[in-house]
């Protein structure tokens, strides 16, 4: 392998690199999603402490690169005698950034569902918890699908900073194959149309459900038999 | 109030009645420095149906909703089947179980159909079964006329199709009285008037109601009593007769000029 270019091997290295991007994608937007609807749910407490904190705690995160915050996870914890597997700090490290984001999308799509809805709940004798899970959640869940799923592309190009740690997605897979062949171009564009066929998808999901919602038609009509 | 120059001719006596479903005395509120509701006192008694008229801004939709303590009042006392209701800690899940409320901007919950909206709270708040669910869901919609548009989305209903689905939402609750702010006035007339009947058919049946309205001629023919609320004040009550033949300027003016 004297000439060594771009091989079926490489090929085959960036793939699986490309699966580890996916998964880390996954496990930051489940696990981020739960923390993250936790947050909103605690953004819109009645109780004011809570309020807060969960406030500080969302722009702590927003008000840190996601660099840092990996950073503190894999090397911080580390000196303080917690050696975390690049995987597992960078799981947590996106999971603690995407709670902070989707939980900050989701209060603010609660929040856009009309107050009065809120009211006619209320004067039925629903108690506040029924009252959000029976008439608001359902409605906000609603607003808050195309934003979400266009936060997944940010999620998705994001987990390309846990190349830095040294976990092996996608970047990590192009670098270590650059190092040996010496082709930045081609291999980083490579990785530039693999990153692009992920997210793109994404990105058109997003804006046909966004478009959907601009009709006003619903998502699964259980009756067509509209007047 | 008996200070002011601007006295009403007729005062608001509380109906000399034992036992009243509703009793407001001298109730104020303020929105920041603004007085909306300067002294409100009047008492329903069960059965009767009370129509308040006014122009906007007399408060009447103010005094209306603190009746639900969807406002809660600065001073005064008011009960409402046995609910302190101006009292901080007073039960308002057991309140609004009483007291059925109708807006005037439906308030259906728009992803549910016009059942599931009306067997909501019966099945979250009383834990009814599906089954009694069902039947309450049928009865109510029966009394509306909607008996037919169960499984309908309310967007796929005309405004007096969904303002009358609101009514069958809040007569699920089995409510000791029910009120309506203003339920017609986003209604054009002939929508207006299958809302109106409706509520005509529920005074007929003996509901305690108390109706903020704009429609004249359907508070005289329907109400046993009509308060006229000028300037955050009852300015003048009386009978459907009281709207012919008017004791105060203002009840006067304000019934030559319309709305």
């Amino acid at each position: 392998m004297i000439d060594g270019g771009l091989n079926a091997h490489h090929l085959q290295y960036l793939m699986f690199g490309a699966l580890w991007t996916i998964g880390l994608s996954l496990i930051s937007f489940v696990g981020g999603g739960i923390a993250g609807g936790v947050i909103a749910l605690c953004r819109v407490s009645p109780i004011k402490a809570v309020r807060w904190a969960t406030i500080a705690w969302i722009q702590l995160i927003q008000g840190t690169p996601l660099l840092v915050v990996l950073f503190l996870f894999y090397f911080g914890l580390s000196i303080i005698g917690f050696e975390l597997p690049a995987i597992v700090a960078a799981s947590i490290a996106m999971i603690v950034y995407v709670s902070a984001y989707l939980g900050e999308i989701w209060r603010g799509c609660i929040e856009s569902v009309p107050r009065t809805q809120w009211e006619a709940a209320e004067c039925l004798a629903l108690s506040r918890a029924q009252r959000m899970r029976l008439v608001v959640l359902p409605q906000a869940v609603r607003i808050a699908t195309p934003p979400t799923v266009g936060f997944m592309v940010q999620i998705v190009k994001n987990t390309s900073l846990a190349s830095i740690v040294g976990f092996i997605e996608l970047v990590r897979a192009g670098q270590l194959i650059n190092n040996s062949i010496f082709q930045p171009f081609v291999v980083y564009l490579l990785i530039a149309v693999i990153y692009f066929a992920i997210c793109y998808p994404l990105s058109v999901w997003s804006h046909k459900l966004e478009q959907r919602q601009q009709f006003g038609s619903r998502a699964a009509p259980p009756t067509a038999n509209a007047t | 109030m008996k200070q002011d120059t601007m006295k009403p001719v007729v005062n608001p006596v509380a109906n000399p009645t034992v036992n009243p479903v509703v009793e407001l005395k001298d109730v104020h509120k303020s929105f920041g420095s603004n007085p909306v509701l300067k002294g409100v006192s009047f008492a329903i008694p069960k059965g009767q149906v009370v129509a308040i008229i006014g122009k906007s801004g007399s408060g009447k939709s103010t005094a209306l909703r603190c009746i639900d303590r969807l406002e809660i009042i600065n001073s005064g006392t008011i009960q409402v089947c046995g609910h302190a209701v101006h009292s901080p800690g007073v039960n308002l899940r057991q309140l609004r179980q009483d007291v059925g409320i109708v807006f005037q901007s439906y308030n259906l919950f728009p992803h549910l159909t016009v059942e599931q909206n009306v067997t909501l709270a019966p099945k979250a708040v009383k834990s009814v079964t599906a089954a009694e669910a069902r039947e309450i869901a049928a009865r109510t919609l029966q009394q509306v006329g909607l008996a037919d548009k169960a499984q309908a989305y309310p967007e796929q209903l005309s405004g007096g199709q969904q303002q009358r689905v609101a009514i069958a939402r809040s007569l699920a609750m089995e409510p000791q009285v029910m009120l309506f702010d203003e339920v017609t006035s986003a209604l054009d007339p002939q929508l207006t008037g299958e809302v109106l009947r409706v509520i005509e058919a529920l005074a007929e049946g003996g509901m305690t109601m108390v109706l903020v309205t704009h429609e004249m001629d359907f508070a005289a023919r329907v109400a046993d009593t009509i308060i006229y609320m000028h300037e955050g004040r009852v300015w003048e009550t009386g009978s459907g007769t009281m709207l012919k033949n008017p004791q105060t300027p203002e009840l006067r003016d304000f019934l030559s000029h319309g709305l």
